[in-house]
Protein backbone atom coordinates (compact mmCIF):
# COMPACT_ATOMS: atom_id res chain seq x y z
CA UNK A 1 0.00 0.00 0.00
CA UNK A 2 1.20 3.47 -0.97
CA UNK A 3 2.33 6.05 1.55
CA UNK A 4 -0.92 7.61 2.66
CA UNK A 5 -1.59 11.08 3.74
CA UNK A 6 -3.11 11.91 7.53
CA UNK A 7 -6.82 13.00 7.31
CA UNK A 8 -6.77 16.38 6.89
CA UNK A 9 -9.86 18.67 7.22
CA UNK A 10 -10.81 21.73 5.04
CA UNK A 11 -14.34 23.22 4.70
CA UNK A 12 -16.33 23.31 1.67
CA UNK A 13 -15.05 25.56 -0.57
CA UNK A 14 -14.87 26.69 -4.30
CA UNK A 15 -12.39 24.16 -5.82
CA UNK A 16 -10.82 25.75 -8.79
CA UNK A 17 -8.51 22.46 -9.19
CA UNK A 18 -11.18 19.95 -9.79
CA UNK A 19 -13.76 19.46 -12.37
CA UNK A 20 -17.40 19.93 -10.72
CA UNK A 21 -19.62 17.32 -11.76
CA UNK A 22 -22.76 18.54 -9.46
CA UNK A 23 -23.21 21.40 -6.66
CA UNK A 24 -25.42 22.13 -4.29
CA UNK A 25 -25.81 25.99 -2.84
CA UNK A 26 -27.52 27.29 0.03
CA UNK A 27 -30.00 24.36 0.10
CA UNK A 28 -32.68 24.32 2.82
CA UNK A 29 -35.46 21.98 2.74
CA UNK A 30 -38.85 22.62 4.86
CA UNK A 31 -41.66 20.33 5.20
CA UNK A 32 -44.83 22.90 5.82
CA UNK A 33 -46.97 22.17 8.70
CA UNK A 34 -49.63 19.29 8.09
CA UNK A 35 -52.16 18.80 10.61
CA UNK A 36 -50.97 18.82 14.04
CA UNK A 37 -47.09 19.00 13.03
CA UNK A 38 -45.76 22.24 13.12
CA UNK A 39 -43.31 23.09 9.88
CA UNK A 40 -39.82 21.10 9.93
CA UNK A 41 -36.86 22.39 9.17
CA UNK A 42 -35.09 19.58 7.78
CA UNK A 43 -32.23 20.51 5.72
CA UNK A 44 -29.38 23.04 5.51
CA UNK A 45 -29.11 25.62 4.18
CA UNK A 46 -26.10 23.18 2.73
CA UNK A 47 -23.47 24.27 0.16
CA UNK A 48 -21.39 20.85 -1.61
CA UNK A 49 -19.02 20.72 -4.68
CA UNK A 50 -18.71 16.98 -6.06
CA UNK A 51 -15.83 16.61 -8.08
CA UNK A 52 -15.80 14.77 -11.04
CA UNK A 53 -14.82 11.02 -10.36
CA UNK A 54 -14.72 10.99 -6.54
CA UNK A 55 -15.61 8.77 -3.83
CA UNK A 56 -17.77 11.11 -1.28
CA UNK A 57 -19.46 10.06 2.18
CA UNK A 58 -22.09 11.64 3.88
CA UNK A 59 -22.25 10.69 7.56
CA UNK A 60 -24.20 12.47 10.43
CA UNK A 61 -26.64 11.78 13.19
CA UNK A 62 -30.04 9.94 12.42
CA UNK A 63 -32.70 12.69 11.30
CA UNK A 64 -30.08 15.07 10.20
CA UNK A 65 -31.29 15.31 6.54
CA UNK A 66 -28.99 12.64 4.51
CA UNK A 67 -31.97 11.11 2.70
CA UNK A 68 -33.86 14.92 2.04
CA UNK A 69 -29.86 16.15 0.67
CA UNK A 70 -29.88 13.12 -1.94
CA UNK A 71 -33.32 13.64 -2.76
CA UNK A 72 -32.66 17.75 -3.63
CA UNK A 73 -29.48 16.30 -5.47
CA UNK A 74 -31.13 13.79 -7.56
CA UNK A 75 -34.01 15.85 -8.10
CA UNK A 76 -35.84 13.56 -7.07
CA UNK A 77 -37.35 16.58 -4.40
CA UNK A 78 -37.26 20.04 -5.34
CA UNK A 79 -35.73 22.25 -2.14
CA UNK A 80 -37.12 24.65 -0.45
CA UNK A 81 -34.99 26.93 -1.48
CA UNK A 82 -30.93 27.00 -3.16
CA UNK A 83 -29.81 25.64 -6.03
CA UNK A 84 -28.74 22.47 -7.40
CA UNK A 85 -26.87 22.06 -10.28
CA UNK A 86 -25.49 18.58 -12.34
CA UNK A 87 -22.99 18.86 -14.91
CA UNK A 88 -23.24 22.75 -14.96
CA UNK A 89 -27.20 22.45 -15.83
CA UNK A 90 -30.14 23.23 -12.73
CA UNK A 91 -31.73 19.89 -11.66
CA UNK A 92 -35.48 20.69 -11.86
CA UNK A 93 -38.54 18.61 -10.75
CA UNK A 94 -36.99 15.68 -12.30
CA UNK A 95 -34.36 13.30 -12.14
CA UNK A 96 -31.98 14.48 -15.17
CA UNK A 97 -29.85 11.72 -17.61
CA UNK A 98 -26.89 10.35 -16.35
CA UNK A 99 -27.66 10.71 -12.53
CA UNK A 100 -28.42 6.84 -10.86
CA UNK A 101 -30.06 6.27 -7.35
CA UNK A 102 -29.82 3.01 -5.16
CA UNK A 103 -32.47 3.37 -2.36
CA UNK A 104 -31.69 1.74 1.19
CA UNK A 105 -34.66 -0.28 0.98
CA UNK A 106 -34.95 -3.11 -1.34
CA UNK A 107 -36.71 -1.69 -4.87
CA UNK A 108 -36.42 -4.73 -7.25
CA UNK A 109 -39.82 -6.01 -8.78
CA UNK A 110 -40.79 -8.68 -7.81
CA UNK A 111 -42.76 -9.68 -10.38
CA UNK A 112 -39.64 -9.64 -12.58
CA UNK A 113 -36.52 -11.76 -12.93
CA UNK A 114 -33.30 -10.67 -11.96
CA UNK A 115 -32.69 -10.19 -15.88
CA UNK A 116 -36.12 -8.21 -16.66
CA UNK A 117 -35.72 -6.01 -13.25
CA UNK A 118 -32.20 -5.57 -14.57
CA UNK A 119 -32.96 -4.39 -18.17
CA UNK A 120 -36.20 -2.73 -17.41
CA UNK A 121 -35.05 1.07 -17.22
CA UNK A 122 -33.23 -0.23 -21.03
CA UNK A 123 -36.65 -1.53 -22.42
CA UNK A 124 -38.75 1.60 -21.07
CA UNK A 125 -36.19 4.05 -22.91
CA UNK A 126 -36.46 1.66 -26.13
CA UNK A 127 -32.82 0.64 -26.46
CA UNK A 128 -32.21 -1.94 -28.93
CA UNK A 129 -32.68 -5.98 -28.18
CA UNK A 130 -29.06 -6.81 -28.93
CA UNK A 131 -27.70 -3.50 -26.62
CA UNK A 132 -30.28 -4.26 -23.60
CA UNK A 133 -28.20 -7.80 -23.69
CA UNK A 134 -24.72 -6.61 -24.23
CA UNK A 135 -25.79 -4.10 -21.00
CA UNK A 136 -27.18 -6.83 -19.15
CA UNK A 137 -24.62 -9.58 -19.94
CA UNK A 138 -21.93 -6.71 -18.32
CA UNK A 139 -24.01 -5.71 -14.98
CA UNK A 140 -24.62 -9.52 -14.07
CA UNK A 141 -21.25 -10.49 -14.58
CA UNK A 142 -20.20 -7.73 -12.71
CA UNK A 143 -22.50 -7.73 -9.93
CA UNK A 144 -21.79 -11.65 -10.00
CA UNK A 145 -25.38 -12.46 -10.64
CA UNK A 146 -24.76 -15.18 -13.70
CA UNK A 147 -26.54 -18.29 -11.61
CA UNK A 148 -29.30 -16.13 -11.00
CA UNK A 149 -30.38 -14.35 -14.22
CA UNK A 150 -34.10 -16.21 -14.32
CA UNK A 151 -34.69 -16.21 -10.49
CA UNK A 152 -37.08 -13.48 -8.97
CA UNK A 153 -35.89 -11.69 -5.89
CA UNK A 154 -38.03 -13.12 -3.38
CA UNK A 155 -35.31 -16.04 -4.17
CA UNK A 156 -32.59 -14.08 -3.29
CA UNK A 157 -30.84 -12.56 -0.10
CA UNK A 158 -31.26 -8.94 1.07
CA UNK A 159 -27.82 -8.84 -0.53
CA UNK A 160 -28.62 -10.41 -3.44
CA UNK A 161 -31.34 -8.11 -4.33
CA UNK A 162 -29.13 -5.09 -3.44
CA UNK A 163 -27.21 -6.08 -6.08
CA UNK A 164 -29.62 -6.44 -8.79
CA UNK A 165 -30.71 -2.66 -7.91
CA UNK A 166 -26.83 -1.49 -7.97
CA UNK A 167 -27.01 -3.64 -11.05
CA UNK A 168 -30.14 -1.67 -12.30
CA UNK A 169 -28.37 1.72 -11.87
CA UNK A 170 -25.33 0.40 -13.68
CA UNK A 171 -26.95 -0.26 -16.65
CA UNK A 172 -28.00 2.61 -17.40
CA UNK A 173 -24.47 4.09 -17.21
CA UNK A 174 -24.82 6.74 -15.08
CA UNK A 175 -22.20 9.61 -14.29
CA UNK A 176 -23.16 9.82 -11.04
CA UNK A 177 -24.47 7.73 -8.90
CA UNK A 178 -26.20 8.54 -5.04
CA UNK A 179 -26.68 5.65 -2.61
CA UNK A 180 -28.69 6.33 -0.11
CA UNK A 181 -27.42 4.12 2.77
CA UNK A 182 -27.70 1.12 0.56
CA UNK A 183 -26.26 -1.40 2.91
CA UNK A 184 -28.01 -0.51 5.52
CA UNK A 185 -29.76 -3.96 6.13
CA UNK A 186 -26.89 -5.94 5.72
CA UNK A 187 -24.81 -8.04 7.82
CA UNK A 188 -21.06 -6.24 8.39
CA UNK A 189 -19.62 -9.14 6.88
CA UNK A 190 -22.04 -8.66 3.84
CA UNK A 191 -21.66 -4.57 4.08
CA UNK A 192 -17.54 -5.22 3.73
CA UNK A 193 -18.09 -7.17 0.58
CA UNK A 194 -20.58 -4.79 -0.86
CA UNK A 195 -18.10 -1.90 -0.25
CA UNK A 196 -15.43 -3.32 -2.07
CA UNK A 197 -17.91 -4.15 -5.21
CA UNK A 198 -18.89 -0.97 -4.88
CA UNK A 199 -15.46 0.61 -4.99
CA UNK A 200 -14.46 -1.34 -8.07
CA UNK A 201 -17.63 -0.36 -9.60
CA UNK A 202 -16.54 3.34 -9.29
CA UNK A 203 -13.39 2.77 -10.44
CA UNK A 204 -14.30 1.07 -13.63
CA UNK A 205 -17.17 3.30 -14.33
CA UNK A 206 -15.14 6.25 -13.43
CA UNK A 207 -18.64 7.79 -12.10
CA UNK A 208 -18.78 9.93 -9.19
CA UNK A 209 -20.35 8.30 -6.04
CA UNK A 210 -22.52 10.54 -3.32
CA UNK A 211 -22.73 7.45 -0.67
CA UNK A 212 -25.05 8.29 2.25
CA UNK A 213 -23.72 5.86 5.50
CA UNK A 214 -24.78 5.72 9.38
CA UNK A 215 -21.33 3.51 9.49
CA UNK A 216 -18.32 5.55 9.84
CA UNK A 217 -16.61 2.51 9.19
CA UNK A 218 -17.60 2.65 5.72
CA UNK A 219 -17.31 5.88 5.15
CA UNK A 220 -13.60 6.27 6.26
CA UNK A 221 -12.84 2.54 4.25
CA UNK A 222 -14.35 3.94 0.84
CA UNK A 223 -14.10 7.71 0.52
CA UNK A 224 -11.98 10.19 -0.98
CA UNK A 225 -13.63 12.65 1.27
CA UNK A 226 -16.60 12.61 3.91
CA UNK A 227 -18.88 15.32 4.69
CA UNK A 228 -19.97 14.97 8.15
CA UNK A 229 -23.37 16.96 8.90
CA UNK A 230 -24.76 18.42 12.09
CA UNK A 231 -28.10 17.16 13.86
CA UNK A 232 -31.37 18.81 12.49
CA UNK A 233 -31.45 20.94 10.24
CA UNK A 234 -28.18 19.41 8.75
CA UNK A 235 -25.53 21.77 7.69
CA UNK A 236 -22.08 20.20 6.99
CA UNK A 237 -19.84 20.85 9.65
CA UNK A 238 -16.65 19.85 8.08
CA UNK A 239 -15.13 17.73 5.05
CA UNK A 240 -12.66 15.19 5.79
CA UNK A 241 -10.27 14.24 3.06
CA UNK A 242 -8.64 10.80 3.35
CA UNK A 243 -6.12 10.51 0.65
CA UNK A 244 -6.86 6.98 -0.43
CA UNK A 245 -5.21 5.66 -3.45
CA UNK A 246 -7.52 5.08 -6.24
CA UNK A 247 -6.80 1.40 -5.92
CA UNK A 248 -8.28 0.11 -2.75
CA UNK A 249 -10.06 -2.24 -0.80
CA UNK A 250 -11.69 -3.48 2.69
CA UNK A 251 -7.99 -4.52 3.26
CA UNK A 252 -7.60 -1.00 4.03
CA UNK A 253 -9.67 -1.29 7.72
CA UNK A 254 -5.87 -2.65 9.14
CA UNK A 255 -4.29 0.46 8.07
CA UNK A 256 -3.05 2.77 11.05
CA UNK A 257 -4.93 5.96 8.97
CA UNK A 258 -8.67 3.47 8.22
CA UNK A 259 -8.36 4.27 12.98
CA UNK A 260 -7.11 7.41 12.31
CA UNK A 261 -9.99 8.91 10.11
CA UNK A 262 -13.23 7.10 11.99
CA UNK A 263 -11.24 8.38 15.14
CA UNK A 264 -11.81 12.11 13.29
CA UNK A 265 -15.70 11.51 12.23
CA UNK A 266 -16.14 10.31 15.61
CA UNK A 267 -15.07 13.33 17.43
CA UNK A 268 -16.67 15.53 15.07
CA UNK A 269 -20.00 13.78 15.45
CA UNK A 270 -20.61 12.53 19.07
CA UNK A 271 -21.67 16.32 20.13
CA UNK A 272 -23.83 16.11 17.28
CA UNK A 273 -25.52 12.65 17.76
CA UNK A 274 -26.19 13.22 21.32
CA UNK A 275 -27.73 16.53 19.73
CA UNK A 276 -29.76 14.77 18.14
CA UNK A 277 -30.79 12.43 20.65
CA UNK A 278 -32.30 15.17 22.98
CA UNK A 279 -28.65 14.88 25.20
CA UNK A 280 -27.02 17.79 26.35
CA UNK A 281 -23.39 17.54 24.73
CA UNK A 282 -21.10 16.70 27.82
CA UNK A 283 -17.22 16.61 27.26
CA UNK B 1 -47.85 -36.06 -4.79
CA UNK B 2 -51.29 -34.86 -3.30
CA UNK B 3 -50.71 -32.86 0.00
CA UNK B 4 -52.35 -34.12 2.77
CA UNK B 5 -54.93 -31.09 3.16
CA UNK B 6 -56.02 -32.32 -0.25
CA UNK B 7 -55.62 -35.32 0.41
CA UNK B 8 -58.37 -34.62 3.44
CA UNK B 9 -60.32 -32.68 1.15
CA UNK B 10 -61.45 -34.54 -1.59
CA UNK B 11 -61.86 -37.66 1.63
CA UNK B 12 -64.65 -35.23 2.93
CA UNK B 13 -66.11 -34.70 -0.11
CA UNK B 14 -65.77 -38.30 -1.36
CA UNK B 15 -67.70 -39.66 2.33
CA UNK B 16 -70.72 -36.96 2.23
CA UNK B 17 -71.49 -38.37 -1.12
CA UNK B 18 -71.54 -41.90 -0.01
CA UNK B 19 -73.61 -41.43 2.55
CA UNK B 20 -75.98 -38.97 0.90
CA UNK B 21 -76.72 -42.11 -1.90
CA UNK B 22 -76.84 -44.40 0.76
CA UNK B 23 -79.21 -42.17 1.97
CA UNK B 24 -81.32 -41.21 -0.88
CA UNK B 25 -81.10 -45.28 -2.46
CA UNK B 26 -82.15 -46.28 0.50
CA UNK B 27 -85.24 -44.08 0.76
CA UNK B 28 -83.74 -42.37 4.07
CA UNK B 29 -84.01 -38.86 2.26
CA UNK B 30 -87.18 -38.95 -0.33
CA UNK B 31 -86.69 -38.39 -3.57
CA UNK B 32 -89.12 -35.01 -3.42
CA UNK B 33 -86.32 -33.40 -0.92
CA UNK B 34 -83.31 -34.63 -2.70
CA UNK B 35 -81.86 -37.00 -4.94
CA UNK B 36 -79.37 -39.39 -5.03
CA UNK B 37 -75.69 -38.04 -6.32
CA UNK B 38 -75.42 -40.38 -9.05
CA UNK B 39 -78.67 -39.45 -10.31
CA UNK B 40 -77.53 -35.91 -10.55
CA UNK B 41 -74.62 -36.29 -12.25
CA UNK B 42 -76.45 -38.58 -14.93
CA UNK B 43 -79.39 -35.99 -15.18
CA UNK B 44 -76.72 -33.36 -15.81
CA UNK B 45 -74.87 -35.35 -18.34
CA UNK B 46 -78.08 -36.24 -19.86
CA UNK B 47 -78.35 -32.96 -20.13
CA UNK B 48 -75.50 -31.84 -21.69
CA UNK B 49 -75.56 -34.73 -24.25
CA UNK B 50 -79.11 -33.82 -25.36
CA UNK B 51 -77.55 -30.03 -26.61
CA UNK B 52 -81.17 -28.37 -24.90
CA UNK B 53 -79.15 -26.31 -22.68
CA UNK B 54 -76.87 -25.04 -24.69
CA UNK B 55 -78.76 -21.27 -25.92
CA UNK B 56 -79.25 -21.18 -21.70
CA UNK B 57 -75.52 -21.64 -21.02
CA UNK B 58 -74.71 -19.33 -23.57
CA UNK B 59 -76.70 -16.32 -22.08
CA UNK B 60 -75.51 -17.52 -18.62
CA UNK B 61 -71.78 -17.26 -19.44
CA UNK B 62 -72.25 -14.35 -21.37
CA UNK B 63 -73.98 -12.38 -18.93
CA UNK B 64 -71.40 -13.67 -16.67
CA UNK B 65 -68.51 -13.17 -18.82
CA UNK B 66 -69.28 -9.21 -19.37
CA UNK B 67 -70.53 -8.30 -15.64
CA UNK B 68 -66.74 -9.62 -14.95
CA UNK B 69 -65.27 -7.42 -17.29
CA UNK B 70 -67.02 -4.35 -16.19
CA UNK B 71 -66.32 -5.04 -12.80
CA UNK B 72 -63.15 -5.86 -13.12
CA UNK B 73 -62.46 -2.25 -15.37
CA UNK B 74 -64.84 -0.07 -13.58
CA UNK B 75 -63.61 -1.45 -10.42
CA UNK B 76 -60.03 -1.37 -10.65
CA UNK B 77 -60.99 2.15 -12.47
CA UNK B 78 -62.92 3.55 -9.00
CA UNK B 79 -60.12 2.07 -7.14
CA UNK B 80 -57.03 3.94 -8.71
CA UNK B 81 -59.47 7.23 -9.06
CA UNK B 82 -60.39 7.02 -4.99
CA UNK B 83 -56.95 6.31 -4.43
CA UNK B 84 -55.96 9.20 -6.22
CA UNK B 85 -58.85 11.09 -4.12
CA UNK B 86 -58.08 10.78 -0.44
CA UNK B 87 -60.43 12.95 0.25
CA UNK B 88 -63.48 11.25 -1.76
CA UNK B 89 -62.35 8.34 -0.85
CA UNK B 90 -62.57 9.39 3.26
CA UNK B 91 -65.75 10.57 2.68
CA UNK B 92 -67.15 7.81 0.39
CA UNK B 93 -65.68 4.45 3.17
CA UNK B 94 -68.63 4.26 4.92
CA UNK B 95 -71.20 3.72 2.16
CA UNK B 96 -68.20 0.61 0.44
CA UNK B 97 -67.92 -0.55 3.90
CA UNK B 98 -72.09 -0.82 3.80
CA UNK B 99 -72.63 -1.87 0.13
CA UNK B 100 -72.82 -5.36 1.26
CA UNK B 101 -76.17 -5.03 3.28
CA UNK B 102 -78.09 -3.85 0.40
CA UNK B 103 -80.32 -6.29 -1.20
CA UNK B 104 -79.16 -6.16 -4.82
CA UNK B 105 -81.61 -8.56 -6.39
CA UNK B 106 -84.80 -6.64 -5.03
CA UNK B 107 -83.26 -3.79 -7.91
CA UNK B 108 -83.59 -6.49 -10.54
CA UNK B 109 -86.86 -6.42 -11.40
CA UNK B 110 -86.71 -2.86 -11.41
CA UNK B 111 -84.17 -2.73 -14.31
CA UNK B 112 -86.17 -6.13 -15.99
CA UNK B 113 -88.32 -2.88 -16.13
CA UNK B 114 -86.16 -0.39 -17.25
CA UNK B 115 -84.16 -2.80 -19.76
CA UNK B 116 -86.30 -5.28 -20.55
CA UNK B 117 -85.83 -9.63 -20.34
CA UNK B 118 -82.71 -10.26 -21.47
CA UNK B 119 -78.82 -10.13 -20.84
CA UNK B 120 -78.53 -6.48 -20.05
CA UNK B 121 -80.79 -6.04 -16.64
CA UNK B 122 -78.68 -9.28 -15.57
CA UNK B 123 -75.49 -7.84 -16.38
CA UNK B 124 -76.04 -5.06 -14.77
CA UNK B 125 -76.99 -6.49 -11.24
CA UNK B 126 -74.10 -8.79 -11.70
CA UNK B 127 -71.82 -6.08 -12.55
CA UNK B 128 -73.01 -3.83 -9.81
CA UNK B 129 -72.76 -6.81 -7.50
CA UNK B 130 -69.51 -7.35 -7.78
CA UNK B 131 -67.83 -4.15 -8.96
CA UNK B 132 -67.18 -3.29 -5.00
CA UNK B 133 -65.04 -6.09 -3.56
CA UNK B 134 -62.77 -5.11 -7.17
CA UNK B 135 -63.00 -1.37 -5.82
CA UNK B 136 -61.86 -2.37 -2.32
CA UNK B 137 -58.86 -4.83 -3.35
CA UNK B 138 -57.62 -2.23 -5.87
CA UNK B 139 -57.65 0.02 -3.35
CA UNK B 140 -55.86 -2.52 -0.60
CA UNK B 141 -53.44 -3.32 -3.17
CA UNK B 142 -52.32 0.67 -4.45
CA UNK B 143 -52.29 1.27 -0.42
CA UNK B 144 -49.80 -1.73 -0.16
CA UNK B 145 -47.25 -0.56 -3.09
CA UNK B 146 -44.00 0.07 -1.08
CA UNK B 147 -43.04 3.62 -1.02
CA UNK B 148 -39.87 2.43 -2.74
CA UNK B 149 -41.11 1.43 -5.64
CA UNK B 150 -43.24 4.70 -6.42
CA UNK B 151 -39.72 6.91 -5.96
CA UNK B 152 -38.10 4.24 -8.77
CA UNK B 153 -40.98 5.22 -11.03
CA UNK B 154 -39.67 8.99 -10.32
CA UNK B 155 -35.82 7.89 -10.90
CA UNK B 156 -37.39 6.77 -14.57
CA UNK B 157 -39.32 9.95 -14.97
CA UNK B 158 -42.37 7.98 -15.62
CA UNK B 159 -45.92 9.65 -16.00
CA UNK B 160 -48.44 8.84 -13.45
CA UNK B 161 -49.57 7.02 -16.34
CA UNK B 162 -46.93 5.21 -16.91
CA UNK B 163 -46.01 4.36 -13.31
CA UNK B 164 -49.35 2.68 -13.09
CA UNK B 165 -49.58 0.42 -15.42
CA UNK B 166 -45.31 -0.71 -14.76
CA UNK B 167 -45.31 -0.10 -11.08
CA UNK B 168 -48.32 0.15 -9.43
CA UNK B 169 -50.37 -2.25 -11.17
CA UNK B 170 -48.11 -5.59 -11.58
CA UNK B 171 -47.32 -4.60 -7.67
CA UNK B 172 -50.70 -4.61 -6.67
CA UNK B 173 -51.97 -7.12 -8.30
CA UNK B 174 -51.63 -10.11 -5.55
CA UNK B 175 -54.48 -8.38 -3.66
CA UNK B 176 -56.40 -7.60 -7.41
CA UNK B 177 -56.55 -11.36 -7.55
CA UNK B 178 -57.94 -11.97 -4.44
CA UNK B 179 -60.69 -9.58 -5.46
CA UNK B 180 -61.18 -10.78 -8.97
CA UNK B 181 -61.62 -14.28 -7.62
CA UNK B 182 -64.27 -13.24 -5.03
CA UNK B 183 -65.65 -11.09 -8.41
CA UNK B 184 -66.36 -14.13 -10.08
CA UNK B 185 -68.29 -15.70 -7.43
CA UNK B 186 -70.37 -13.14 -7.10
CA UNK B 187 -70.98 -12.14 -10.96
CA UNK B 188 -72.29 -16.17 -10.88
CA UNK B 189 -73.84 -15.65 -8.00
CA UNK B 190 -76.30 -12.74 -9.31
CA UNK B 191 -76.81 -14.03 -13.03
CA UNK B 192 -78.16 -17.27 -11.86
CA UNK B 193 -79.98 -15.34 -8.81
CA UNK B 194 -81.45 -13.42 -11.59
CA UNK B 195 -82.06 -15.53 -13.93
CA UNK B 196 -83.81 -17.95 -11.29
CA UNK B 197 -86.11 -14.60 -10.15
CA UNK B 198 -87.16 -13.62 -13.82
CA UNK B 199 -86.09 -14.63 -16.70
CA UNK B 200 -87.04 -16.33 -19.85
CA UNK B 201 -83.93 -18.42 -20.53
CA UNK B 202 -80.72 -18.89 -19.03
CA UNK B 203 -79.21 -21.54 -16.61
CA UNK B 204 -81.12 -19.94 -13.43
CA UNK B 205 -84.64 -20.06 -15.16
CA UNK B 206 -83.80 -24.14 -15.95
CA UNK B 207 -82.90 -24.46 -12.59
CA UNK B 208 -86.27 -22.74 -11.27
CA UNK B 209 -88.38 -24.12 -13.98
CA UNK B 210 -87.24 -28.05 -12.72
CA UNK B 211 -87.87 -26.60 -9.54
CA UNK B 212 -91.30 -25.47 -10.23
CA UNK B 213 -92.20 -28.96 -11.87
CA UNK B 214 -91.26 -31.15 -9.85
CA UNK B 215 -88.10 -32.44 -11.27
CA UNK B 216 -85.82 -32.76 -8.96
CA UNK B 217 -82.99 -34.94 -10.56
CA UNK B 218 -82.79 -32.40 -13.39
CA UNK B 219 -82.80 -29.20 -11.00
CA UNK B 220 -79.97 -31.00 -9.13
CA UNK B 221 -78.11 -32.05 -11.92
CA UNK B 222 -78.27 -27.97 -13.37
CA UNK B 223 -76.73 -27.22 -9.67
CA UNK B 224 -74.06 -29.88 -9.44
CA UNK B 225 -73.18 -28.24 -13.59
CA UNK B 226 -73.08 -24.64 -11.90
CA UNK B 227 -71.36 -26.05 -9.25
CA UNK B 228 -68.25 -27.35 -11.62
CA UNK B 229 -68.14 -24.29 -13.32
CA UNK B 230 -67.55 -22.33 -10.87
CA UNK B 231 -65.30 -24.84 -8.92
CA UNK B 232 -62.86 -24.99 -12.22
CA UNK B 233 -62.79 -21.11 -12.65
CA UNK B 234 -61.78 -20.54 -9.42
CA UNK B 235 -59.43 -23.73 -8.96
CA UNK B 236 -57.49 -22.08 -12.32
CA UNK B 237 -57.40 -18.63 -10.52
CA UNK B 238 -56.11 -20.04 -7.16
CA UNK B 239 -53.80 -21.61 -9.39
CA UNK B 240 -52.29 -18.70 -11.14
CA UNK B 241 -52.74 -16.84 -7.73
CA UNK B 242 -50.08 -19.07 -6.27
CA UNK B 243 -47.76 -19.15 -9.80
CA UNK B 244 -47.55 -15.20 -9.07
CA UNK B 245 -47.04 -15.90 -4.93
CA UNK B 246 -44.67 -18.16 -5.44
CA UNK B 247 -42.89 -16.06 -7.49
CA UNK B 248 -42.88 -12.89 -5.15
CA UNK B 249 -41.83 -15.35 -2.17
CA UNK B 250 -45.21 -14.84 -0.62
Amino acid sequence: MAAIAIARIRPVQNDPVHAIEARLEGVTRVYPPRGSHPALHALGPVSLELRKGEFFSVVGPSGCGKSTLLDALSGLARPTSGTVEFEGRPVGASVPDGVGVVFQEDSSFPWLTVEENIAFGLRRNGVDAAEVKRRVDYAVGFMGLGNFRQAYPSQLSGGMRQRVCIGRTLVQRPRLILLDEPFGALDQQTRLLMGDELLRLWRETGATVLLITHSLDEAALLSDRIGVMSARPGTFIEVVETAWPRERDSNLAGHADFGAVTAKLWTLLRAESQRAMGLGARP
Amino acid sequence: MMSRAASLRLGIVAIALVALEVACRSGAISDKVLVAPSRMVIAMAELLASGELLPDLEQTFSAVGIALCASVAGGVAAGLALHAMPVVRHALEPYLGAYYAIPHFAFYPLLVVMFGLGVMPLVLLASLFSMVVVIAATLTGLDRVPRVLLKTALLYRMTPWQSFWSIRLPAALPHLLSGVKLAVSYCFIAVIGGEFIMSTSGVGHQIALAYDNFQGARMYGLIVLVLLITVTTNMLLYGYERLAARRRGA
